[in-house]
């Protein structure tokens, strides 16, 4: 059906190499024209800068007891104080590092083991492919938060690394189904039986053939792993699981709920930290729509 | 004259600009008719077929009419274009096999397709039965989900469901494209059979398939470049070709009667023209052997015999 | 048919298994002492007591017998339906406990799923194709699946609760009421109920909403669907069809997001101190109660393994497809 629309011919004799090119030019027209991925990339970018460089102008750490006790937003304190009078905003912009932090590195972890899963299972098949799958649906049943809730509860060590570690281990399984899928359709396609039939490596064979032709669906993936584990680490902290020895956006929810600032009506206590994770994972999903409608020509408004 | 196509221009609008998918197509189409539209992919002849019952959404009318029994059909207007779709105007899709709501009996969806469009279901139930069996089908499949029939299967039920309403115009979008050989060969007679008894008054059976075409068709039409090329008789098309483009495709041929694929009309040296910016003159010259001068002129599609025409410098005129 | 649910049940016995054995071995393979910690916190003050209990807890944990001993010993006891005895509220059975504290969660939950469920499909079925509702929709959608539970607890109890004053945040049940079968206790049931479902409802509510729109766009855009539009079918009926199909994925998709809402449930309660398991997991943690804190673990993975098969059983049900499949149909 596609093919009519393709311009009869006109990616023949007219134009003969400039078919790749062309299509990432397309790709870009639409990417500069989507609101979606613009919006949404814009915010988590200022959001991901507060994080990185905001600590540097705030001159004592998150935690110090520094200024007057429950104070609201001023000039000097931009989002209040604690009941310990401790600065939220310093809290606020280490919280984000360490939420950003938690995400790229649990849901990689998750991206890691999931798509290496669904590769292995969908180019596989047969009886690794059961083994996987079986392991897959396994993990996947199981909710994460409440396995980690288990899992965390008994260990001493409570860092933002095995905080992700864990993450990781527990939420890749739907990542693992998709990219199987997307593997098993690709395995068919002749270059992949091309490359097979020269005798290449399955690993060469996963990296070189097939993972380039779903490489949008594999950012997504991510994306949304990204996501899910900013708000799992964000559940982990609220229920007092979290690290013990940093500052996160779900440390200071943590606390403000633990403190009272519900009822001390202290609203700049608990609204920023869920405002911040609300819009980092918020706007990295309708950065995922803009890219699925970049990518995926079907959904185009037209 | 069942249909009457005078100069037909619909576009593709794309970023790079309109596409002239359809670059003034004109054509007639008798009463009792079955024409075959044949050409490379990319010709303009599925767009053809589709702007004649629905333009997607990309798909823009510029110029041109259509009449069907006298009436002018408003090709443009997506609403108005509702009355005579599937009453008058009909399709089997070149997707046939995935044009049935998989998770409805098909007996349930052709009634819900049929109330929605005005027709009390129990009016035409014993027609439905009847036309199931011509074309070999038990009439329980009606019972049964889409997914419990073959494909053969599928697309007897969609050419029965098509043709329900009795249409005069059926448009089979490459019907027969992803059926075994013999499946194909009794679809297609169901189809011949169709127009004999009257169910359907003329139909277009758009096709890359050329020696399938001269098994059923009439008359072949051979599009190139979002333009006619040349419409004739089959036997004249197959035997007398007159438009070199039509000799050339002809003679990709291994021999009539055979079926063929795509792969062997590439056989025709060099690719047609892009139509984001078509070329001016006449379309084919660029891979014409026989272009001289004239050929930067647009040559008009004439009658050069009785039912014969053709749009080329070089056929007697 | 019965090949298919064997399967699916194969499954589900493996996962429970597997639960069973983490929920054995994190005890007794993590560092530091499980029974030294759960004393600690264990605020007994009667000597004698303590004793009995640090006795019971050796016991069970009974690090004197083989491994495997200890392993079927706990089986055995999972199947009497012995979790153990509560360290925090020792010496009430932690089965007891979590019993008690099922209902109000499955309270939550239910209402909290199934609703959202059919309010987030038709809201996505609305606004798919539809320029105005699908720019409004989608991003509030995202925006309220990005949402942390037990933020939107928080904002609603401080905004409607402690604010505006209209409704309780606190507890199951106004403490000054004895529990029982009156008008005025289950008016407090309903009074302390309404804004901790609320809140899981308006989360849960974006997801389904917006999974919806993206499935409905996606069987619009069908063969079936461009089908019936050239011939002439009406929008009504092309959209019948597009969201009875874009319905079964959803229900599988209620499986899959099981997990996220049970522990937004989790969320929800401790904010609004209901007295659920997330409480009950709360206070276990606190109390370093490690019987209540895995007997609870196990009946959330039994919650989830039942649900989870009811699902699959309606779609079953649900889907002509996968229905004649399994009864073998002819093709």
């Amino acid at each position: 059906m596609s093919n009519v629309a393709g311009a009869p011919g006109s990616d023949g004799t007219t134009e003969p190499q400039p078919a790749v090119e062309r299509r990432t030019s397309e790709t870009l027209h639409f990417a500069k024209r989507n609101p979606k991925l613009l919006i949404g990339s814009g915010i988590v970018l200022i959001l991901l800068l507060l994080g990185l460089i905001g600590p540097l102008f705030v001159d004592h750490g998150p935690n110090v007891y520094i200024g007057p006790q429950s104070q609201p937003p001023s000039a000097e304190y931009w989002l209040g104080t604690t009941t310990f009078g401790q600065d939220i905003w310093a809290q606020f912009v280490y919280g984000l590092r360490s939420t950003f932090m938690v995400g790229f590195l649990g849901g990689g972890i998750a991206f890691v083991i999931g798509t290496a899963i669904g590769f292995i299972a969908g180019y596989k098949g047969g009886i690794v492919d059961e083994i996987l799958n079986m392991l897959t649906n396994v993990v996947l049943v199981l909710p994460a938060l409440v396995v980690l809730i288990v899992a965390v509860a008994y260990l001493d060590i409570k860092g933002v690394f095995v905080q992700s570690l864990f993450i990781g281990m527990t939420s890749w399984p739907w990542a693992a189904r998709a990219v199987r899928s997307q593997a098993l359709s690709l395995a068919t396609r002749d270059y992949v039986d091309l490359a097979r039939l020269s005798g290449r490596r399955t690993g060469k064979i996963i990296t070189t053939e097939i993972a380039p032709n779903m490489s949008s669906y594999l950012v997504m993936s991510f994306i949304l792993l990204f996501g899910g584990a900013v708000l799992i680490a964000a559940g982990l902290d609220f229920i007092g699981l979290g690290p013990t020895d940093g500052v996160s956006l779900g440390l200071m929810l943590q606390n403000s709920f633990t403190w009272s600032a519900l009822h001390l009506g202290m609203w700049w206590w608990f609204i920023p930290p869920g405002a911040g994770i609300t819009a980092i994972v918020g706007s990295m999903y309708i950065l995922n729509v803009g890219l699925d409608e970049i990518f995926n020509p079907k959904l185009r408004e037209l | 004259m069942t249909l009457r196509v005078k100069d037909l221009k619909v576009y593709y609008q794309t970023l790079r600009g309109d596409v002239h998918a359809l670059d003034g197509v004109d054509f007639e189409l008798a009463d009792g008719e079955i024409m075959g539209l044949a050409g490379e992919s990319g010709c303009g002849k599925s767009t053809l077929g589709k702007s004649l019952i629905r333009l997607d959404s990309r798909m823009r009318h510029v110029d041109g009419t259509i009449e069907l029994d006298g009436e002018d059909v408003p090709i443009a207007k997506d609403r108005e274009m509702n009355r005579f779709r599937y009453h008058e105007i009909s399709l089997i899709p070149q997707y046939a096999m995935s044009a049935l709501n998989p998770t409805r009996k098909i007996g349930r969806m052709i009634n819900e397709l049929l109330q929605s469009r005005g027709v009390r279901p129990s009016e035409v139930t014993e027609e439905l039965n009847r036309r199931l069996e011509l074309v070999g089908l038990d009439p329980d499949v009606l019972k049964r989900f889409p997914i419990e029939l073959s494909g053969g299967m599928k697309q007897r039920v969609v050419m029965v469901m098509a043709t329900l309403l009795n249409p005069s115009l059926l448009i089979a979008d490459e019907a027969t494209s992803a059926l075994d050989v013999s499946t194909q060969r009794s679809v297609v007679e169901s189809m011949v059979e169709f127009r004999d008894r009257g169910y359907v008054k003329s139909m277009i059976f758009v096709t890359h398939d050329i020696s399938l075409v001269y098994q059923m068709a009439d008359t072949v039409m051979v599009m190139y470049a979002g333009r006619v090329a040349e419409k004739a008789p089959a036997s004249t098309i197959i035997n007398d070709p007159q438009h070199p483009y039509t000799k050339m495709l002809i003679g990709a041929l291994p021999e009539v009667g055979a079926t063929t694929d795509e792969a062997r009309l590439e056989g025709i040296p060099g690719t047609p023209p892009g139509l984001l910016h078509p070329p001016t003159g006449c379309r084919f010259k660029a891979r014409c052997p026989i272009a001289s001068e004239e050929c930067s002129e647009t040559p008009p599609l004439v009658e050069i015999e009785p039912g014969h025409w053709a749009a080329c410098w070089k056929t007697g005129r | 048919m019965w090949r298919y649910m064997g399967r699916k049940l194969g499954i589900y016995a493996i996962t429970f298994v597997i639960a069973v054995t983490i929920n054995w071995m994190i005890p007794r393979f993590m560092p530091g002492d499980p029974v030294r910690s759960m004393l600690n916190k264990a605020s007994v003050s009667d000597p004698e007591a303590m004793e009995r209990m640090t006795n019971y807890y050796n016991e069970v944990f009974g690090l004197e017998t083989p491994i495997h001993q200890q392993y079927f010993a706990f089986w055995a006891g999972l199947f009497r339906g012995d979790l153990g005895i509560s360290s925090m509220q020792y010496p009430e059975p932690v089965t007891d406990i979590i019993l008690r504290a099922v209902p109000f969660t499955l309270g939550l939950l239910l209402p909290a799923i199934i609703l959202s469920w059919i309010v987030g499909n038709h809201f996505g079925a609305f606004a798919a194709r539809n320029k105005i509702l699908d720019n409004t929709v989608l991003p509030v959608g995202y925006i309220l699946t990005a949402t942390p539970y037990m933020w939107l607890a928080l904002l609603l109890a401080w905004s409607v609760g402690v604010v505006g004053g209209f409704l309780p945040t606190s507890s199951g049940y106004s403490l000054a009421l004895i529990p029982a079968f009156s008008w005025e206790f289950i008016a407090s049931l309903i009074t302390h109920w309404f804004l901790p479902f609320l809140s899981m409802f308006i989360v849960a509510l974006g997801g389904w909403a917006i999974g919806m729109r993206n499935m409905i766009i996606y069987e619009l855009e069908a063969d079936y669907s461009n089908y019936l539009q050239a011939l002439g079918a009406p929008r009504r009926l092309i959209r019948r069809y597009a969201f009875r199909n874009a319905m079964l994925p959803q229900i599988t998709g209620l499986a899959v997001q099981l997990g996220t809402v049970i522990a937004g449930a989790l969320l929800t309660e401790i904010v609004f101190n209901y007295p659920g398991l997330g409480s009950l997991i709360l206070r276990a943690l606190n109390n370093n109660d490690y019987f209540v804190l895995q007997g609870t673990f196990l009946f959330v993975i039994i919650g989830v393994l039942i649900a989870n098969f009811i699902i699959d059983i309606i779609y079953v049900l649900v889907d002509p497809r996968t229905r004649v499949q399994m009864t073998g149909g002819s093709s």
